[in-house]
């Protein structure tokens, strides 16, 4: 085991990607408010070099790509609340960021690094899911800089692990901007609004035309050691009208597609009521309201 | 354990430290720095004790890796004795009698600082919010709401 004993802050995507090839034991910070802590609590170890990769101008920023938003990886909550595209066409990311610990989290806490650090529970990451993102990553192998950009439930393997390579670094997360008539809503459920990790959440996103629900996606957090998609919930609502036979047949598949765990928490019965509970008043209150 | 120098400007001042690199600000703030204003509360961003502010914006200080404050500007409670804003907030704390054991209050005051800034005349729920990942543990809270809504008001 060898302790932390180098500290680099590159400057550029390429310089950062060389530098993690290179060294190989790289401990990556960003907004630093999960690694702090578990780090602290010995969760984490530290590897080798520890690159702060917040001097890297490629990783910040918002913008239009065609019909995407990149939204760079070092994008804290606030920013990314803040920012005029993501109000436009994305206010569920705006809603979800609301309820994100406190504000002085949101301040520091980056979009890219509540990604990487796959916790089940994070907070943007079920509100991304039914939004359709991918996240694109980078690396430098060999002489050429070398890109891939993946669906972002395919990122997650289990708390805290990802597919990311050791090599690679995390640059951005491109949604798709939604089409005219889409719905989306992200409900989080704990003890108290602020700070608090969830219970469990739940993501509802798809286009309403002539009162039927298509393109439907439905993600679940806290549920399972990643965030998941609702698969057999998506079927159960894709074409239908959301009428109450719809609605009770869509709350009923969540929760027996749902196979959570008990924990400090909430008891896996309880994640399961609260499944079934706020899916079917998400999806009144969609059907209400349009 | 690797060493390294920073150099930042904490409350308006030039400063340069040698931190150990997984030291956090809050830890550098205090023991390095020697400026006890901002307190340790619970270390992992629950309490904002150690709400500092960082080119301007609110932080938990206890959650920030002290190497990040590498050529940035820091302003603790003790930098908000410059600053009119700040100045106006803490007599509005006293009036209002919203200080009981004074731990919180640092964090707090920073916090509406930060509030205050972003949104001038706040309602009593926006102010809520605001200070949401602040714990007053005597429970204080209608004064210290008091004090932030008078202060928005002068």
């Amino acid at each position: 085991m060898t302790a932390l004993d180098n500290y680099i802050a590159p400057t550029s995507l390429e310089q950062a990607v060389v530098q993690l090839q290179e060294l190989g034991e790289v401990t990556i910070l960003a907004g630093g408010t999960d690694l702090m802590p578990q780090s602290h609590a010995g969760r984490v170890k530290f590897k080798r070099t520890l690159m702060n990769i917040r001097r890297i101008p490629e990783l910040r920023g918002i913008a239009r790509e065609g019909d995407e938003i990149r939204i760079g990886a070092l994008t804290t909550i606030s920013e990314m609340m803040a920012h005029p595209l993501v109000r436009e066409h994305l206010p569920l990311l705006v809603s979800a960021g609301d309820h994100f610990a406190s504000d002085q989290i949101r301040n520091a806490g980056t979009v890219g690094g509540n990604i990487c650090n796959a916790s089940p529970a994070g907070d943007t990451l079920v509100p991304l899911m039914v939004l359709g993102a991918s996240v694109e990553l980078a690396s430098k192998p060999d002489d050429t800089l070398f890109r891939r950009s993946m669906p972002l439930p395919e990122f997650f393997v289990g708390p805290g692990k990802t597919r990311l390579a050791p090599a690679e670094l995390l640059t951005a997360v491109r949604v798709p901007i939604p089409p005219k008539g889409f719905v989306a809503r992200f409900h989080k459920f704990g003890t108290r609004p602020a700070l608090d990790i969830s219970a469990i959440s739940i993501g509802v996103a798809g286009v309403l035309k002539d009162g039927k629900f298509s393109q439907v996606r439905v993600a679940f957090g806290a549920v399972a050691p990643t965030p998941v998609c609702g698969c057999a919930t998506e079927e159960a609502l894709e074409g239908k009208k959301l009428d109450a036979a719809t609605i009770a047949a869509a709350a009923k598949a969540a929760q027996d597609e749902v196979h959570p765990i008990s924990d400090v928490r909430a008891s896996a019965w309880y994640r399961k009521e609260m499944i079934h509970n706020m899916t079917k008043r998400i999806l009144e209150d969609v059907s209400a309201n349009h | 354990m690797s060493q390294q120098t920073i150099d930042f400007t904490l409350n308006g001042v030039p400063t340069r430290v040698s931190v150990p690199v997984q030291m956090s600000a809050l830890e550098m703030i205090r023991n390095v720095a020697g400026l006890t204003g901002t307190k340790y509360g619970c270390g992992e961003g629950e309490c904002g004790a150690c709400t500092i502010l960082l080119d301007g914006v609110s932080l938990n200080s206890c959650l920030l890796f002290a190497v990040e404050c590498d050529g940035r500007q820091v302003t603790t409670v003790e930098g908000l004795a410059d600053d009119p804003l700040g100045r106006r907030i803490e007599k509005a704390f006293v009036d209002a009698g919203a200080v009981q054991c004074g731990f919180c209050t640092p964090g707090m005051v920073v916090q509406a600082r930060q509030l205050l800034e972003r949104t001038p005349h706040p309602s009593r729920e926006e102010i809520q919010r605001g200070i949401e990942g602040n714990l007053c543990r005597c429970t204080g809270y209608v004064k210290i709401i008091d004090a932030i809504e008078a202060a928005s008001k002068e």
